[in-house]
């Protein structure tokens, strides 16, 4: 990071914006299936708690669309205006991945978002039972896509390059290549823990601050249930993930390790402070022989050092502490999901009766899938450096002769809009949690074809 | 021409459906951001919005489309053009990005919040239209940097973000009643010279910076052929701007007139088809104006296939769940609440 140029500047902005962006789509991608459960809860048991919870969280829902789509087409834009080179050359692999998400997935979900959205009344409760279904279905399909071309730049398979170009020879192998299937299964049940300790963290919100309702406990349990059954899940994933990555990407297994000289029996860092200048750890704290037998399931399984990857390995410091803090995230999810899961039981699924400092954990916790999800994809993308697509194509390759000056205006515009917006989301979720439920009636009937009840009439809040 | 030289210009094609699909579509969703301002009573800030509430999102998924479509059969020209504008893409997604957030914001924030979104709202809906017009000005011109290629840019700018705010008016008349409808006329009456102007111009400008362009308009026997082109757009023109006079379309008493009151859009929307129409026939075979052919920047045959076949399952597909959502939010606009 000596100076601005304008690779260094293209990057930061793209990190800036995949950072941003991925906050939302991790969201709605298993709120979407969230929601869809609580709206069947409502139609099934006509609990107004559940039409409440929906109602709720179909807002915070919404918002969070609309800012994964702006962010989303943002992206969309940046390899054009960034990384040229990126669809120069590998544009007949990555295009088609690309198009097949805005064909299958982007419309269907922007689609049925507005029947979902404000459909009730004008549609049949099963039409929009099914739009529900096809936004919650469009939002993952978009992950499919997504996490294939992602995958297919860690683990290219299915291709041949003619002149430096890449032409695809095999479809099937392309979508499904070998980091694929375990980086899906990992985001969408990263995914699932978002959602599930943010609704576990605003409902602890409610009940510390009075804004309780009937819905917080039926909220409450869902989250936390949701949580403690997909924590383990993921952290068996992490794993397989991890494995998976030591077979194709090894050196990025040994940055998130600290492995500098390949070792046998090499030791689990808990703590260390890695050098880059003298290629070494200090104040190295760990567990002898469990990295080893994690990564190998062999005591005395070998590590491939740094050493064997020189100038060719990512930075080391962003990919250890971020897998520690990703790792770290996790297992305290563990610990709290499965405390709340027993005290809520303890307390009759009353969440009004927890202890205050299971309630405040929670609340602490309400973004932890955020925070374990940026560590995570800056491990796995960092980790790829310095290539773009693994082995094969350098970033540096790829960036735009764009001025460093114009980068860096158009970095800074990002930076502002992205800052004031993430503060705006999470002062809106604070302040749609404290308003009193929701449980207006529903909305316009249609009384004839092309005619619906005057506003005046109606009470609930209005507009989008 | 075999099948695999005729796929560059099926995608050239999807292309351009794709642009006009978005000038269209969300055309009217920025205009009516940009209108906002205008309407003074707050309940009637709310009913704009409403009315392109489920719509807007699926609109702006067009302008993915059609880029995505660049990005995907022509990679090399998608470098050379979005790098050409960079700052001006910049811009526009700033711009849309606001306009975006602000349409989830306004209602969902504190009361005391909403009219810093509702600045916001227009804000991006003005940025965004400007730079949409400033890139297509520059892309017409072949990405020309003459001062004389940039007041042309500068000019469709403000034409396109004129032709944004009729549509957006349009689009209230069609959607309103009583007495924002009627604004809704007067708003559309004065956008109306904006958007004549701006096609003239463009008309005339065109032929005179590319020869290519010149030739292919003006030579024997083309010039008869394509007189219906611009006989077309003027007609439509004109009887659009005749129907905002007519009771037809809005009358002082909203149950018994007011039957035409979908026709302004759709001859709005005609306008633009003509206009499409011409620029592609400007421009084909060309990506970027007599520099790139789509045959020299077209991706593998392969590639294109794979997506072709994609297209032909689900941009029927497309059009059909998006007739469903319009009938569905059919009518006059009420109030949107969260069912």
């Amino acid at each position: 990071m000596e100076h601005l140029d304008t690779l260094m500047l293209s990057r930061m902005q793209f990190a800036a914006n995949i950072t941003f962006h991925i906050l939302f789509p991790t969201i709605s991608i298993a709120m979407g299936w969230v929601l869809l459960f609580m709206r069947w809860r409502w139609l099934r048991t006509q609990d107004t708690a559940w039409l409440g919870a929906w109602r709720l969280w179909t807002k915070v829902f919404a918002l969070t669309f609309a800012l994964g789509v702006v962010s989303g087409v943002t992206m969309s834009f940046q390899f054009g205006t960034n990384w040229p080179g990126f669809m120069e050359r590998v544009g007949n692999i990555a295009g088609p991945l690309l198009g097949y998400e805005v064909l299958t997935a982007f419309f269907l979900e922007a689609t049925f978002l507005g029947v979902m959205l404000f459909g009730h009344g004008r549609v049949s409760e099963r039409a929009h039972l099914v739009a529900n279904f096809l936004v919650a279905f469009g939002t993952t399909m978009s992950a499919f896509w997504i996490l294939s071309l992602n995958s297919w730049l860690h683990t290219p398979q299915g291709y041949s390059i003619v002149n430096g170009e890449f032409h695809a020879t095999d479809w099937l192998a392309i979508v499904f290549n070998p980091s694929f299937p375990y980086r899906l299964t990992h985001v969408l049940l990263a995914s699932g823990l978002t959602v599930a300790f943010l609704m576990a963290g605003w409902s602890a919100w409610q009940e510390l601050r009075g804004h309780a309702n009937a819905s917080t406990p039926k909220v409450m349990r869902l989250g936390l249930s949701v949580a403690a059954v997909l924590i383990p899940l993921q952290i068996l994933a992490g794993d397989a993930h991890g494995l998976n990555t030591l077979k194709h990407q090894p050196q990025k297994i040994a940055a998130m390790e600290g492995v500098w000289q390949t070792e046998r029996g090499a030791p689990l860092l808990l703590f260390a402070w890695p050098d880059e200048a003298t290629r070494s750890n200090k104040f190295e704290v760990g567990v002898p022989h469990l990295a080893s037998l994690i990564l190998t399931h062999d005591a005395q399984g070998e590590i491939r050092g740094l050493d064997e990857f020189k100038g060719e390995h990512p930075p080391v410091k962003p990919l250890f502490f971020g897998f520690r803090i990703m790792v770290g995230t996790g297992m305290l999810m563990l610990v709290v999901s499965w405390l709340g899961v027993w005290q809520l039981r303890r307390a009759q699924w009353q969440s009004g009766t927890l202890p205050r400092w299971l309630l405040g954990a929670l609340f602490a916790m309400t973004f932890s899938g955020w925070v374990a999800t940026v560590a995570g994809w800056y491990v796995t993308e960092i980790g790829r450096q310095p290539f773009m697509v693994y082995g094969l194509v350098r970033t540096a390759d790829l960036v735009t002769k764009t001025l460093a000056s114009h980068v860096a205006m158009s970095l800074v515009g990002y930076l502002v809009v992205y800052l004031s917006l993430l503060a705006a989301y999470i002062g809106v979720l604070r302040y749609l949690v404290s308003k009193p439920m929701d449980l207006g009636p529903a909305p316009a009937k249609v009384i004839r074809k092309g005619h619906v009840q005057s506003p005046a009439t109606l009470s609930g809040p209005q507009g989008a | 021409m075999d099948f695999d030289t005729f796929l560059p210009v099926l995608f050239w094609l999807l292309m351009g459906v794709s642009m006009l699909a978005y000038v269209a579509l969300d055309g009217y969703d920025l205009g009516v951001g940009m209108l906002l301002p205008l309407a003074r009573r707050d309940e009637d800030r709310d009913l704009m919005v409403a009315s392109i509430g489920p719509f807007w999102d699926a609109n702006e998924t067009w302008l993915v489309l059609g880029v995505g479509l660049l990005l995907i059969a022509f990679p090399k020209a998608h470098g050379v053009i979005l790098g050409a504008l960079y700052l001006p893409v910049a811009v526009m997604l700033l711009g849309l990005i606001l306009r975006g957030v602000a349409f989830d914001f306004r209602v969902k924030a504190q009361a005391r919040h909403k009219p810093l979104w509702n600045h916001a709202f227009f804000a991006g809906s003005l940025l965004a239209s400007l730079s949409q017009g400033w890139m297509l000005g520059r892309y017409v011109t072949g990405l020309a940097d003459t001062p004389a290629a940039m007041a042309f840019a500068a000019w469709v700018a403000v034409a396109l973000t004129a032709t944004y705010v009729l549509l957006g008016a349009c689009w209230l008349v069609l959607k309103m009643e009583g007495a924002l409808q009627q604004k809704a006329v007067a708003w559309a009456k004065a956008a109306w010279p904006g958007m004549v102007l701006g096609l003239l111009l463009v008309s005339v400008a065109t032929p005179l910076i590319s020869h290519t362009v010149r030739e292919r308009w003006f030579s024997f026997p083309n010039v008869l052929a394509l007189l219906p082109v611009p006989l077309m757009t003027g007609l439509c023109l004109v009887a659009l701007r005749a129907l905002l006079n007519s009771h037809h379309v809005c009358g002082p008493d909203p149950k018994t007139s007011g039957k035409l009151c979908w026709l302004p859009l759709a001859l709005a929307i005609g306008v633009l088809f003509m206009g499409a129409f011409g620029l592609a026939f400007s421009l084909y075979p060309y990506v970027l104006l007599d520099q790139l052919t789509v045959w020299q920047v077209a991706s593998d045959p392969s590639s294109l296939k794979l997506i072709l076949a994609g297209c032909a399952i689900s941009l029927p597909a497309i059009a059909g769940y998006t007739v469903f959502v319009y009938r569905v939010f059919g009518g006059k606009t009420g109030a949107l609440t969260y069912g």
